[in-house]
């Protein structure tokens, strides 16, 4: 939770690129799908930001009657040590999300740095950090990251980074492509014969032609960042135990079998945000994929 | 998306101009596809080392120490027990010393002892990956042929309510926490509907087939004895279908991007305009090239099975690879980890070889360039 003021200020960051994303994205962000995708989103948002205010009691009292059957007073029952499983399923939303999105916004920046530096310099740069990029995808990623965590000792910090060790590399690879389908065009090779050095070439020229696809798969990747880390958690690599965090919410309802409910409601927190994240992300890249973009010029000529 | 511009990418690189032409180097030029597939290799296995050599570096990170772990309370504090244990595991020499002990053993074989259950680490390994493979290789079995079906469907029945309806199914398969989905289906399949057989591979009440290949479903078929066959793929059905559910929504979505673009191709109206029918125009013009870049993603996709053997394993007790990654991960046994990293990320590689060459007999292009 001591993440959270960074995680809302790129929040707010993201929250006021919108408005150019959105009008340069009119059609797709208009579709049932994306709307559906984002109004989720929103309401997770909310609900991690109100938490305290929407959540019936407090997430880690032990005080109610133990495994009692979702119904009136507590919607989602209880777990086996007498907390209100909706109250966890709130907070949890704290936890899981601000570091969902701090951990695709340094993925982000590292592996679109990298990938900048691979596609705008080439040669030996682009050798070093793509052949890097190749050994991440050599291994399967969680394997990688469980590994990684498990060096670094089961904390939600050491996972985070562990999941970042595996998540750079594919913004890696896109900005790489990306770059090196930008840096020859006439604008980028003219600003640099006006005198422009290779960062502001970079900022000026790259980087607003390269801004829209990243931003896609990022969206994307909320989900996949989200489904590994939860994963990690419930594999008792991550969140510790009184944490109300969703993967590891599960693996406690793997304790009690037979009392379905408690596994159940984290699990579709986790489904719900993914989802609404993929909605979105999915409707967004086909809005920018120039294949699927062709394949429907050319079937309505 | 990143696989097939990568792809494309390693398509269109420069190939290695070869000046001096020796007797091989002369062979392969002549022969396309041969050089194609040599060059793939050669990549692999520089991969390959730079795998062990990831692999090694990781491990020797390691903040905990080893011999904590490893050692008791008292023995910890003994000083002798300490040296001696870190003189059994080559702990005492240089790391770049300890590198080359850890390659020399691994070129014979030999990837250590399991600090763990004190038996050699290449033996656990032969006994837990083909029930992993096994688990895996069903999933992405059925990923395949459901899969490129729906996508099929998908694609022949664009923007109708089949399109829309695999579209919505599509992505809530790649958006359902593997780990909470084993959990559900193995309480309603097991414990409410008593459907399917509990956890494990086989009914211990039957035991395991002779080994043969390691794959229980395999080994009971050969020796005949179809009832350890029966109660292996009963085992096996519930898992695999789980572990195949977000493949399946990955390969519907690639398989209908991938026939919608060649749907689009002027062979394809061609082939229409002189009067093929149907049949001909989609298994032998659309399906064929459409496969290429299905089967690229159905190699990552691969990947990402062997992730979710992880989770999936846990739930199920499916005694595999997963499982042992995980236990030897939180022990911090060091030998293990490293056996398992080679294992898995070999596999990987070698499936991804395969996807190559398939890749090259598919298409033809893909040598000649």
């Amino acid at each position: 939770m001591s993440q959270l003021p960074l995680a809302v200020k790129r929040l707010s960051v993201t929250v006021k690129r919108l408005p150019a994303a959105l009008r340069r994205l009119p059609e797709a962000w208009r579709r049932p799908q994306a709307v559906a995708g984002a109004v989720v989103a929103l309401a997770w948002l909310l609900v991690a930001a109100a938490a305290p205010l929407l959540a019936p009691y407090d997430p880690l009292a032990q005080e109610l009657p133990r495994l009692a059957e979702p119904g009136p007073g507590h919607w989602f029952g209880t777990d086996q040590l007498g907390r209100d499983i909706l109250s966890r399923v709130l907070y949890g939303a704290r936890v899981s999300i601000p570091l969902t999105l701090l951990l695709v916004a340094l993925s982000v920046l590292i592996g679109g740095f990298l990938g900048g530096v691979a596609g705008y310099f080439g040669r030996w740069a682009d050798e070093v950090i793509m052949r890097f990029a190749d050994l991440v995808f050599a291994f399967p990623t969680i394997i990688l990251a469980m590994v990684v965590a498990a060096a670094l000792g089961a904390s939600l910090t050491n996972a985070v980074l562990a999941v970042l060790v595996v998540a750079w590399a594919s913004y890696a690879r896109v900005g790489r492509g990306l770059v090196l389908a930008v840096r020859e065009r006439e604008f980028v090779l003219s600003g640099r014969l006006l005198g422009f050095s290779v960062w502001r070439s970079l900022r000026v020229d790259v980087l607003p032609n390269v801004v829209g696809p990243v931003l896609v798969l990022a969206t994307l990747d909320m989900g996949t960042a989200l489904l590994l880390l939860s994963g990690l958690s419930f594999l008792g690599l991550g969140a510790k135990p009184p944490s109300a965090e969703w993967g590891a919410m599960v693996a406690s309802g793997m304790e009690v079998f037979d009392s379905w409910w408690v596994a159940t409601f984290p699990g579709l927190a986790i489904l719900t945000v993914v989802l609404a994240f993929n909605f979105l992300g999915d409707t967004l890249r086909d809005a920018l994929d120039p294949r699927t973009a062709r394949a429907v010029k050319e079937r309505a000529l | 998306m990143t696989s097939t511009q990568n792809r494309v990418r390693r398509r269109n690189g420069p190939l290695p101009t070869f000046h001096v032409r020796g007797p091989i180097l002369g062979f392969l030029a002549r022969r396309p596809l041969l050089r194609f597939l040599a060059r793939r290799i050669l990549v692999a296995i520089l991969l390959a080392w730079g795998i062990t050599l990831v692999t090694f570096v990781l491990t020797n990170l390691v903040p905990g120490d080893p011999v904590a772990a490893n050692l008791g309370q008292r023995a910890v504090g003994d000083p002798v027990a300490v040296a001696q244990w870190r003189a059994e595991h080559g702990l005492d020499k240089s790391l770049p010393q300890q590198y080359l002990l850890f390659l020399e053993g691994l070129l014979h074989g030999d990837l250590g002892t399991s600090q763990q259950s004190h038996r050699p680490v290449s033996e656990d390994l032969a006994e837990f990956v083909p029930a992993t493979l096994e688990l895996a290789g069903a999933a992405i079995l059925v990923s395949l042929v459901l899969g490129v079906a729906f996508g099929l469907i998908a694609a022949l029945r664009r923007d109708r309510l089949a399109d829309h309806v695999l579209r919505m199914l599509s992505l809530i398969g790649v958006s359902v926490p593997t780990f909470w989905l084993a959990l559900l289906a193995f309480y309603v399949f097991f414990y409410r509907l008593q459907l399917t057989p509990g956890s494990g591979r086989v009914d211990p009440a039957i035991g395991a087939p002779p080994p043969v290949t390691g794959l229980h479903t395999v080994d009971a078929a050969l020796a005949g004895r179809w009832d350890i066959f029966t109660s292996a793929l009963g085992h096996l059905i519930v898992p695999a279908l789980v572990l195949s559910l977000y493949t399946i929504g990955l390969l519907t979505r690639f398989t209908r991007s991938a026939v919608l673009e060649v749907l689009g191709q002027d062979y394809v109206r061609a082939g229409r305009a002189k009067g093929l029918s149907g049949r001909v125009i989609l298994f032998r013009y659309v399906l064929r090239s459409a496969l290429v870049p299905i089967i690229t993603v159905a190699g990552l996709a691969f990947g990402s099975l062997l992730s979710g053997t992880v989770l999936v394993e846990a739930i199920f007790a499916w005694q595999g690879v997963g499982q042992y990654a995980y236990k030897s991960a939180t022990a911090l046994d060091l030998p293990a980890i490293m056996g398992v990293g080679l294992v898995v990320s070999g596999v990987y590689l070698a499936i991804n070889l395969l996807v190559d060459v398939l890749y090259g007999v598919i298409d033809p292009r893909v040598r000649l360039r």
